[in-house]
């Protein structure tokens, strides 16, 4: 061990400097990630739960806040719910090149959405049953925002088991102790 | 290329991110300190997604490498410190 009067500055440094780094490591909010998933639809259903699942398994507290169309994804009728439309989706990739006005014919919405699920199982992409389940079993806090469920008319029992409750300022005090937060 | 014995070998051929990383968290948490999990796959994204993830949890990438039948990850398993 250095005794005291030999320390020279720049010893004094790297000790700063090291505690510092150590403090940074235990701040707890290193390991919580707090999201809101906003977007009810097929593609956007699995940002929220990629990143919720891949940071579980890196031993971090997620937590999802669900509002708006963002509920569906939580909904028990999720596989039903989650569509993907290609009306104003010009990224999308169709199977030949479609003018808007087509894309908005009755059964687009179920076809793009078939070709996707059909395309991403294909490819060994997870489902959303099972992200979910996945999120459930690492123990995600997947919260269902209060207000929004009571404009759109649902209820507790229509989500899946495991949803919590909550507001703005359930999620507020949580993101603020998490330094990944993330609105999508 | 150095091969290790490892103690758990997890199959993640065919999976896309994020599973490989979710299996491999749920394997490593019934595995004990200072043992090896070896990890076989086919997803690209792991050559980056690992390290991170060692990086994340404490858990030390020994080797990778690109082998046959796909992409070969020998992770130790470390405790992390409690705080």
């Amino acid at each position: 061990m250095l005794e005291t009067d030999r320390l020279t500055q720049d010893d004094v440094r790297q000790i700063v400097r090291e505690e510092i780094q150590r403090a940074f490591k235990k701040d707890p909010a290193t390991k919580k990630l707090s999201m809101v998933a906003s977007k009810g639809t097929l593609d956007w259903a699995y940002p929220p739960l990629i990143l919720a699942t891949a940071g579980a398994a890196a031993n971090m507290e997620a937590a999802i806040f669900f509002t708006f169309y963002g509920l569906n994804i939580i909904h028990k009728d999720f596989d039903k719910k989650l569509l993907v439309a290609p009306t104003g989706n010009p990224a999308m990739p169709m199977p030949v090149p479609m003018p808007d006005v087509l894309t908005g014919m009755p059964g687009m919405k179920t076809m793009a959405t078939g070709m996707m699920k059909s395309m991403f199982k294909k490819k060994g992409v997870a489902t959303i049953k099972e992200l979910l389940d996945v999120a459930v079993e690492l123990e995600v806090r997947l919260i269902a925002c209060q207000m929004t469920m009571d404009v759109f008319g649902f209820e507790e029992s229509d989500f899946i088991d495991g949803v919590e409750f909550g507001g703005a300022a359930a999620f507020l005090s949580d993101a603020r102790k998490s330094h990944v937060t993330l609105f999508i | 290329m150095a091969e290790y014995q490892e103690n758990q070998l997890l199959d993640a051929r065919g999976l896309l991110c994020p599973m490989p990383i979710v299996k491999a968290g749920k394997v490593m948490r019934g595995m004990e300190d200072g043992e090896v999990l070896k990890i076989i796959a086919t997803d690209r994204g792991s050559i980056v997604d690992f390290p991170a993830w060692c990086e994340d949890t404490g858990n030390e990438l020994l080797e990778w490498h690109e082998g046959d039948d796909g992409l070969v990850f020998f992770i130790k398993k470390v405790e992390e410190e409690d705080w």
